[in-house]
């Protein structure tokens, strides 16, 4: 864990809203595994006091990315953020998701701008599986092309049937589960609305199939000083509240309470 | 001027190597910034609060951000003395900074409990007693807020423990000096202040607390004139040392709260930003020193230079 000062290599508009941001930042980049974060100062936000976090999309020995779009202040400010801008990056931060093993079969599920830290995962896996999408319409499905090229199979739902399949991302691996192609059992590994990894653990649960979820929550220091980004997990036979910035925000599916 | 100025501060029994802490609350136990900084450099290393047993916590969200601030309410997440000495003490054993606990409880007897069992712990070289903190039921701001149980709390840790002991007063009172008054009658070594200040933030679509919590407690740069104001009224009226704290981000802001009458500060909410903050006051206070030609520290501990006008209206 550093904090390095990077410089924007890119800023483009994708679709639906999202934007991609590229950061030159080399010890940071070189380090940060999938499933990690990195803490960024958004330039410029005059009166903020906090960083925001955000899930790594792609990495090389230089660089990394990341997907984000307006949810508050500071992402409406980093879209201001030009080519060359100098911007203080803290990371890697937080715990990967397990590497894939051989003989498994990775199932990737993710919603909107959750599809990043799983494109990381599939572009480092040693093992190819499925990548499943879900989200409200096409123009909320991010990374198509991107998991096409490495070769995965890629699925899709909208809940208004305007790509893949007409529902929601469960939906869609039920389907695949009714088809009776599951030579394997699938580990999940998720990242999107809260609202979905909750239905996810809970299919998971149904199945008998591991899963690891990757959990927002409103952050602050990102190192686990603060206490802020808590999640209640069984711990033993014990409940009690661990950090998402610490010890997740990478967990598996059986310890989370959802609340 | 020949040589570096001298900023070293004594607080009770703990001599600090420079007037500047890390706030309770917004640096863990150490651990989590010692790859990020290096911790010997501190005036002092002061610890999340520790309760008597293990303490789960608010529900989330535990946070928000607000202009220049952050709304809290943590709730005093804890793994309890045990827990805490088990765990972090031979760690923090390892630098060269004391080590000042925070401690809290629901009962007087419970913060009485804490300090006794604190005080023989090795490398604990203080206490700063938490009677102040906006988000729990019991304990905290019930204490801080009433002259009579601030008096019993803190008559009871004195009793209980010979280590250097700080309460910590709350800004949300009428009179800062009565309360100033009361820690030094009860034999405190030094008053800290200010802690977080009871909040309140609406999330005005959903027509609901932005906390889980429902109230919280605000920090950061939104609060420094508060906390400068509240500083400097609380060291007009005891002869203890004064910790300022409330919204410093730099060698600038920290010297507000020394001119005011703090003879050392912490840093809080300025090292979720950048967690160097507090190395970067270090140096500020000390070119502030040698651009101005002074000696050491305490020559402008207090040094506010007030208007010919007369005594303020407080």
């Amino acid at each position: 864990m550093k904090i390095e000062q990077g410089r924007v290599l890119r800023h483009e508009e994708l679709k639906g809203g999202y934007r991609l941001l590229s950061i030159e930042v080399p010890a940071i980049a070189k380090a940060v595994g999938p499933g990690q974060f990195i803490h960024l100062q958004v330039p410029k936000l005059a009166e903020s006091v906090l960083r925001r976090p955000f899930s790594v999309l792609d990495a090389d020995d230089t660089s990394l990315s990341v997907i984000f779009k307006i949810v508050g202040k500071g992402t409406a400010a980093l879209t201001y953020a030009e080519q060359g801008d100098e911007i203080s990056i803290m990371g890697p931060l937080g715990q990967r998701f397990p590497q894939a093993r051989e003989g498994t079969l990775p199932l990737l599920i993710g919603g909107g701008y959750g599809v990043a830290p799983l494109h990381f995962f599939a572009k480092r896996s040693p093992v190819k599986g499925i990548m499943m999408v879900g989200s409200s319409s096409k123009s909320h499905i991010l990374c198509a092309e991107e998991f096409r090229m490495l070769e995965w199979d890629f699925r899709i739902s909208t809940e208004d049937g305007s790509m893949g399949m007409k529902g929601r991302v469960t939906d869609l691996v039920e389907d695949w589960v009714g088809q009776g192609k599951a030579d394997a059992t699938p580990v999940i590994y998720s990242c999107g609305p809260h609202g979905m990894l909750k239905a996810i653990a809970e299919m998971a649960k149904k199945h008998g199939w591991k899963a690891w979820l990757s959990m927002d929550r409103n952050m602050a220091c990102g190192v686990g000083a603060c206490l802020a980004c808590v999640q209640k997990v069984k711990k033993g036979d014990k409940i009690e509240y661990v950090r998402v910035c610490k010890e997740g925000p990478v967990f598996d599916a059986s310890d989370i309470i959802w609340e | 001027m020949i040589g570096k100025p001298d900023i070293a501060v004594k607080i009770g029994a703990i001599e600090m190597k420079n007037p500047v802490m890390v706030a309770s609350g917004t640096f863990g136990y150490g651990p989590e910034y010692a790859g990020l900084i290096d911790l010997n450099r501190l005036g002092a290393i002061v610890v999340k609060g520790i309760s008597l047993e293990p303490h789960e916590g608010n529900p989330t969200p535990r946070i928000v951000e607000v202009a220049s601030g952050i709304v809290n309410a943590i709730g005093l997440q804890n793994p309890g003395v045990a827990g805490f000495v088990d765990t972090y003490m031979k760690f923090l054993r390892g630098f060269d900074t004391p080590v000042i606990v925070n401690i809290w409880g629901r009962t007087v007897e419970e913060y009485a409990e804490v300090a006794k069992r604190l005080s023989d712990v090795e490398g604990v070289a203080g206490l700063e007693v938490n009677i102040s903190c906006p988000n729990i039921k019991e304990g905290g701001i019930a204490f801080g807020t009433d002259p009579k149980m601030t008096e019993e709390v803190i008559t009871a840790v004195r009793k209980a423990t010979d280590l250097t002991i700080i309460p910590k007063l709350s800004a949300a009172v009428t009179d800062i000096g009565q309360f100033a008054k009361i820690a030094e009658n009860c034999g405190s070594d030094a008053i800290s202040l200010i802690n977080s200040l009871p909040s309140l933030v609406i999330d005005v679509g959903k027509r609901k607390p932005a906390l889980a919590n429902t109230i919280g407690g605000l920090t950061g740069p939104a609060i420094r004139p508060v906390a400068v104001k509240l500083v400097w009224q609380a060291a007009s009226a005891v002869e203890i040392p004064v910790i300022g704290m409330g919204g410093i981000t730099s060698g600038g802001s920290a010297l507000e709260f020394i001119i005011a009458g703090a003879s050392a500060v912490a840093v809080g909410t300025a090292t979720f930003t950048d967690p160097s903050t507090v190395l970067s006051v270090i140096d500020g206070i000390e070119a502030y020193l040698i651009e101005n030609g002074l000696g050491s520290i305490g020559e402008i501990v207090g040094s506010l230079d007030l208007p010919a006008a007369g005594t303020p209206n407080f």
